[in-house]
């Protein structure tokens, strides 16, 4: 191949790194200064979009085109001001993991209500008017448009540079990223620092998506499909530094611009393996320091755990023994939808028992209950195994799969954590989406039906019921082990740990693999439930699924999951059936429950119990 | 207060069944609403239209016809339980519907395990009623070999030799570039596949896209990619002189949801299957244009056809059946004739795949709108392999 | 008397500046020493280098005539060494009893192999929990939650937690950080009782000189990453090089009569 093709194909991955870096900026920005994971940048620069599609439509001409795209970030940075004064402001002590489910529950309405404002169909706004034309590069025309993205990337760049280091704005938010209390300490009003600094975010994502207008359709899908691309972007970076933001958005733009010439399937894992490789030689990202002891630890605390007491106990054992007797008053459908409720406790108690025993936040525990069913289903449809060989398979396959991932994952620590668990589960996702002789990609695995005395509802439920009783008490029996204190210690003081002679890795690890196990046999039951596999059970759907679960039931609690996952999945697959516009009304739910109930069902339950007790009886402290 | 009142609502939604009145014969019917409502709002359109017009017509024999619809969430696992509930709970005879081929393919094996009549809408694989047929399934829509064969076909005509393909990378771009070549090698033995492309779906890195099919110097291109991507793909393909003085075959561009929204972007003399609504002067096809833009003040997209004449579908099968167990739905659809805007189809009893067809044509651009012109309808019958042959496919 | 802790010739960098320099020092069986120096001295980077946290560039450690060189923090403390945090480190989402129960059941062996999964944290070690609690007088607290305890009460139950692991040698990087003065002196008492009944080996770092002077048996003086004296609070008071680094900072006023 000729030297003219590199040369373009490299100009051609400078354009395509700057919308990233513009959107990429943004979320650092924002994470630098309030430390909030902000998910809805995806929803603004959609929003952004959209907008920019309505003005630009109006206003063709050259001026016009650029003054609706400032017009339209403009709008959408007041909008993503008000909510931050809103929603955010009430957040900013809340744990990390809370803002992220806030601002996903953002998204999922945004993505609702651009459908009931501008319609379902995806729209195409004009071009750049006067630079829709073509440009001859080494005899080889590229858009004159891409031109114009080349240049504006470095002159956004050296205008935030401007902006930081020219102005005592800049410095208080500089001041702000590296050392919190320092701006506290020179008197400045914080309030106001952030909703300036996440307007400012938010305008540049905007501004990102209505430069898309020209290339690209505009849809409610597109906030989804960058956001990841983003996040990736910024911890390959390094958060919270914008010079890192501006190379990785090279690096992935180029690499993929060129790794396709090469090797035309890889673009869809590119970016994660790019990720996955940066993090296990740089932990903190390219330009990125260490994190300052995230604020996530003190807020999982709501007093020290015990076992569950008499009353505790038979309270459970009722539960159980009411579970047990549904199938008494539960159709046929009701026991598969109660079936399903069960699969996804077991998948959240996985998820919890990592979450709040080891503190370890994982985005990618799709990847468990993914590899469980894909096992499972393999095993039967490739090795003609029974379902009960399939039961123990596929919580092998996934555990083998952690002992590996884990092994790398578990020396980071917190959102480069969650990331490198994000990125392999991603990898994985692409193996199964793409490697069609065995996984029959997309069309997934058919023909996964359960042994005969399983396959009646009655029998198929019980089977789950016992599956999910022991999974919440063997996490229960963990968290109560001298391994799962030796995990809380990690969690709760690292240094403390090593003092008394607790070594991370080996312990977290276990932790980790432990959870994959226990996932995988969720992946199992649900592979069953099923009767097929499809690769959407190792997507980043299912992952933020989980997230979900835990959050609502409380991760400062042992099993709050379990009320978290009954809630959550009955109350999505009523929504689903129930109404059009399920994702507006699950949104505006999970933003509502987050204010209201910050501590999650259980958690919240459990302190209004303990206040009584203690107002009450201050002396009452059952111990076990 | 809310939440448990939800939760009380919930429980009991669960364990008590909807009422029905005798006289109504239930199907069930399953797509992505919520998440691909640019397809299935006017496929809604077009199924709904046809349930009036068969109740004004008299029903099913006299019983009203009633078509209980779910939202899959674009997912298969979704889609297994809206079939559970509306199988067990609401007891419809039989499951309609989907969009993707892969929950087309876990309803399909869904209803071979429950012993389910399933016609299926859209899904485009191949799989549907070949490799993972099976007798409880039957599909409506022109598949991803039919729309193949037409294109190649008509590519073997052109002159050019050396193609390079851009699909999107997962099954459905993959089976249509393999049917594509497949065929194509069988008609002219002379051409050669000289690049290949397979961008993620929904995230086309174009410019890139486009520059590494040029490097390779094509005669001709075969593209796969629909929706923003092909948006993107046009644009900068277009900008970069990536189509000029090359013939291009193209899956379902002409087809109104993938057409429209490029508007005066629209490529000129693409050789593509579709739905050109706006030059169709059979009688069937005017009585539904007609009756459709009275009704709902807008064209029809290719989804409509597919809702409107499913549902007729369903109704002449559950018509021609002696009762609404499965074995007699299974019975009455092998080889039943329907009526559709297209014209008459017929279910084929080898593999249950209709004969409904697609229209091949050129793309212009006329008032700054892209359209199909010289297109001819082409019946599935005329490719189609053989019934015998289809039936070997099977498992 | 053998020396517990020993440490030759110990250098660290950071990008070419000099945290420490050829620092060398001996701690023995029932003594407290006091390594003590203005900020920015390397008192911190010593101390992290004894106790793991940082590899030394150069020199070596020695703990009860092991070689700890490299040894992660988790390794040192097997070879009996006892820690405490200038800010506190206790895990605060369990009870005080637990905080100590937890170290013992290290101790022991109990947080390694398959049996840690197997078997019930709650019942284990609690009697001699109790009996260190009893110790430093937080008998009364033991089933609270850690989060709940005011600071002094933590920064104790920190020296409960050092000594569950049976150490010879103890480590405290200022002890008496954040707590009242009738506090501070309490602990040192306290912690020098407990040194001397056990004899064990202290080595802190403080920055209040009469807590310093009033209770160290051998003061060491740090200034730019050297040792600049060291000896018995007499000798080093008197020290000219001493007074010339704390010369105005009134530093020595504070604790003079």
């Amino acid at each position: 191949m000729s030297v003219e093709l590199y040369v373009v194909q490299f100009l051609t991955g400078l354009a395509n790194a700057a919308s990233l870096f513009l959107v990429a900026c943004g979320l650092s920005l924002i994470f630098g200064v309030t430390r909030i994971v902000n998910f809805a940048h995806g929803a603004f620069y959609m929003l952004g979009a959209y907008l920019a599609y309505s003005l630009t439509i109006r206003w063709q001409t050259p001026v016009g085109f650029w003054l609706a795209l400032l017009v339209a970030a403009a709008i959408v940075a007041v909008l993503g001001a008000v909510i931050e004064i809103l929603l955010l402001r009430r957040l900013y002590r809340a744990p990390e993991l809370l803002q992220l489910l806030a601002t996903f529950g953002l998204t999922l309405m945004a993505e609702d209500a651009v459908r009931l404002i501008w319609g379902p169909e995806d729209l195409v706004g004009p071009r750049a008017a006067g630079l829709s034309g073509a440009m001859t590069v080494l005899g080889r025309p590229m858009p004159v448009y891409d031109f114009v993205l080349i240049l504006l990337g470095p002159a956004v760049l050296g205008l935030l540079w401007l902006l930081l280091h020219r102005s005592r704005w800049g410095l208080l938010i500089r001041a702000a990223t590296e050392d919190r209390d320092m701006v506290g300490a020179l008197g400045v009003n914080q309030t106001w620092l952030f909703t300036g600094v996440f307007a400012l975010g938010v305008f540049l994502a905007a501004f990102g998506g209505g430069l898309q207008i020209p290339r690209d359709a505009v849809s409610h899908v597109m906030d989804l499909s960058i956001i990841t691309e983003v996040f990736v972007v910024v911890v390959i970076g390094g958060l919270g530094s914008l010079t890192g933001a501006f190379l990785a958005a090279i690096i992935v733009a180029e690499l993929n611009a060129f790794g396709i010439l090469i090797l035309p399937g890889i673009s869809l894992v590119l970016t994660f393996l790019i990720m996955a490789l940066v993090l296990v030689l740089r932990p903190f990202g390219l330009l990125g320091k260490p994190l300052a002891q995230s604020r996530t630890l003190s807020h999982r605390i709501h007093g020290a755990w015990q076992p569950l007491g008499g009353v505790g106990r038979s309270a459970a054992l009722a539960i159980l023994i009411c579970a047990a007797l549904l199938p008494l008053v539960l159709g046929e459908y009701g026991l598969g939808v109660a079936s399903e409720v069960l699969i996804a406790v077991i998948f959240a108690a996985s998820l919890q028992f990592l979450m709040s025993v080891a503190g370890l936040d994982s985005f990618g525990h799709a990847a468990g209950l993914g590899l469980g069913a894909y096992g499972a289903a393999l095993s039967v449809q490739h090795f003609g195994l029974s379902m009960e060989a399939a039961l123990l398979i596929g919580p092998l396959a996934s555990a083998l799969f952690a002992a590996i991932a884990g092994w790398f994952c578990v020396r980071l620590s917190s959102i480069y954590f969650a990331m490198l668990t994000l990125a392999f589960a991603q990898i994985v996702w692409s193996i199964a989406f793409q490697w069609v002789e065995v996984t029959g990609g997309d069309n997934g695995i058919v023909g996964v039906w359960p042994s005969a005395w399983a396959s009646g509802a009655t029998a198929y439920y019980w089977l789950t019921l016992g599956c999910t009783t022991a999974v919440v008490l063997l996490t229960r029996h963990l968290t109560f082990s001298p391994f799962g204190y030796a995990l809380r210690a990690l969690r709760d003081s690292p240094l403390r740990a090593a003092a008394i002679g607790i070594s991370r890795q080996p312990v977290q690890h276990a932790a980790f693999v432990i959870s994959a196990f226990l996932a995988g046999l969720a992946g199992v039951l649900f592979a069953f439930l099923k009767g097929s596999v499809f690769p959407d059970t190792l997507g980043i759907g299912t992952s933020v699924d989980g997230l979900i679960m835990v959050l609502l039931g409380g991760f400062g609690t042992v099993s709050g999951s379990v009320a978290g996952a009954i809630v959550y999945k009955m109350a999505s697959i009523w929504l689903i059936s129930n109404t059009d516009f399920p994702r507006l009304i699950l949104g505006g739910l999970i933003v509502l429950l987050v204010l209201v109930f910050p501590l999650g069902i259980v958690g919240t339950l459990q302190q209004a119990l303990a206040g009584r007790l203690l107002a009450g009886n201050a002396s009452v402290r059952g111990r076990t | 207060m809310t939440r448990l009142s939800t939760l009380a609502a919930l429980l009991l939604g669960l364990s008590t069944t909807s009422q029905s009145l005798a006289a109504d014969i239930k199907i069930g019917e399953i797509n992505s609403y919520s998440g691909l409502p640019a397809f299935t709002e006017p496929y809604r359109k077009g199924w709904q239209m046809a349930v009036d017009e068969i109740n004004a017509a008299g029903g099913i024999r006299g019983d009203t016809l009633v078509v209980i619809s779910r939202d899959d969430n674009g997912k298969p696992g979704d889609a297994i339980t809206a079939a559970n509930e509306l199988v067990a709970r609401e007891g419809v005879v039989m499951l309609t519907g989907s969009f993707f081929s892969n929950v087309g393919l876990a309803l399909g094996d869904f209803a071979r395990q429950k012993k389910v009549f399933y016609l299926a809408g859209e899904p485009l694989t191949d799989a549907m009623v070949w490799s993972k047929g099976n007798d409880y399934t039957f599909r409506l829509r022109p598949s991803n070999y039919v729309q193949a064969a037409m294109l190649a076909e008509e590519a073997a005509k052109l002159p050019a030799k050396r193609w390079a393909t851009i699909a999107p990378n997962y099954e459905y771009g993959q089976s249509a570039v393999a049917v594509f070549k497949e065929l194509l090698k069988k008609a002219r033995p002379d051409v050669e596949f000289v690049g290949e492309q397979w961008p993620p779906q929904g995230k086309i890195d174009a410019g890139s896209v486009a520059q590494a099919v040029e490097a390779t110097k094509p005669d001709a291109i075969l593209n796969v990619t629909f929706g923003a991507d092909l948006v993107k793909l046009v644009r900068e393909g277009t900008t970069r002189g990536l189509f000029r003085d090359r013939a291009v075959v193209s899956f379902l561009t002409g087809e109104p949801e993938y057409l429209d929204p490029l508007q005066a972007d629209a490529p000129q003399g693409w050789i593509v299957t579709g739905y050109p609504w706006y030059g169709i002067d059979t009688p069937a096809h005017k009585a539904f244009l007609d009756a459709y833009k009275a009704r709902y003040n807008d064209y029809p997209r290719l989804g409509s056809i597919v809702g409107y004449a499913l549902v007729k579908s369903a109704a002449a099968i559950l018509t021609k059946a002696k009762s609404t167990d499965t074995a007699d739905l299974i019975a009455a659809a092998r080889g039943i004739a329907v009526d559709t805007p297209f014209g008459p189809i017929t279910f084929r009893a080898a593999d249950h795949q209709s004969t409904l067809g697609a229209f091949v044509g050129k793309t212009a651009v006329r008032d700054g709108k892209g359209v199909m012109v010289d297109f001819t309808y082409r019946s599935g019958n005329d490719v189609l392999p053989a019934e015998a042959d289809a039936a070997k496919l099977r498992p | 008397m053998k020396p517990i802790l020993q440490a030759e010739g110990l250098r660290k960098s950071y990008q070419g500046v000099k945290a420490v320099a050829d620092v060398s020092l001996t701690v023995s069986a029932g003594e407290l020493v006091a390594l003590i120096g203005p900020n920015g001295a390397g008192k911190s980077t010593c101390f992290n280098m004894l106790s793991g946290q940082i590899r030394p560039d150069g020199g070596r450690i020695l703990i009860a005539g092991t070689e700890t060189t490299g040894l992660q923090p988790s390794d040192i403390f097997r070879l009996g060494v006892g820690r405490t945090f200038q800010v506190a480190q206790t895990c605060l989402s369990m009870t005080v009893r637990e905080n100590v129960q937890l170290a013992l059941q290290s101790r022991h062996g109990g947080l390694r192999g398959v049996r840690t999964l197997l078997s019930r944290f709650d019942r284990r070690f609690a009697a001699e929990a109790d009996a260190l609690l009893d110790l430093i007088g937080l008998a009364p607290q033991a089933n609270r939650p850690c989060h709940e305890l005011p600071y002094g009460d933590i920064k104790r139950l920190e020296l409960a937690i050092a000594l569950a692991g049976a150490p010879r040698l103890l480590l405290m990087d200022e002890p008496a950080a954040g707590m009242g003065s009738e506090e501070r002196a309490g602990l040192m008492r306290l912690t020098a009782a407990i040194a001397r009944e056990r004899q064990l080996a202290v080595l802190f770092t403080e920055h209040d000189m009469d807590i310093v002077f009033s209770h160290a048996d051998r003061i060491i003086v740090l200034s730019r990453g050297t040792i600049i004296a060291q000896g018995s609070p007499s000798d080093v008071r008197a020290h000219p090089g001493v007074q010339a680094v704390y010369l105005g900072t009134g530093i020595f006023a504070i604790g003079d009569p």
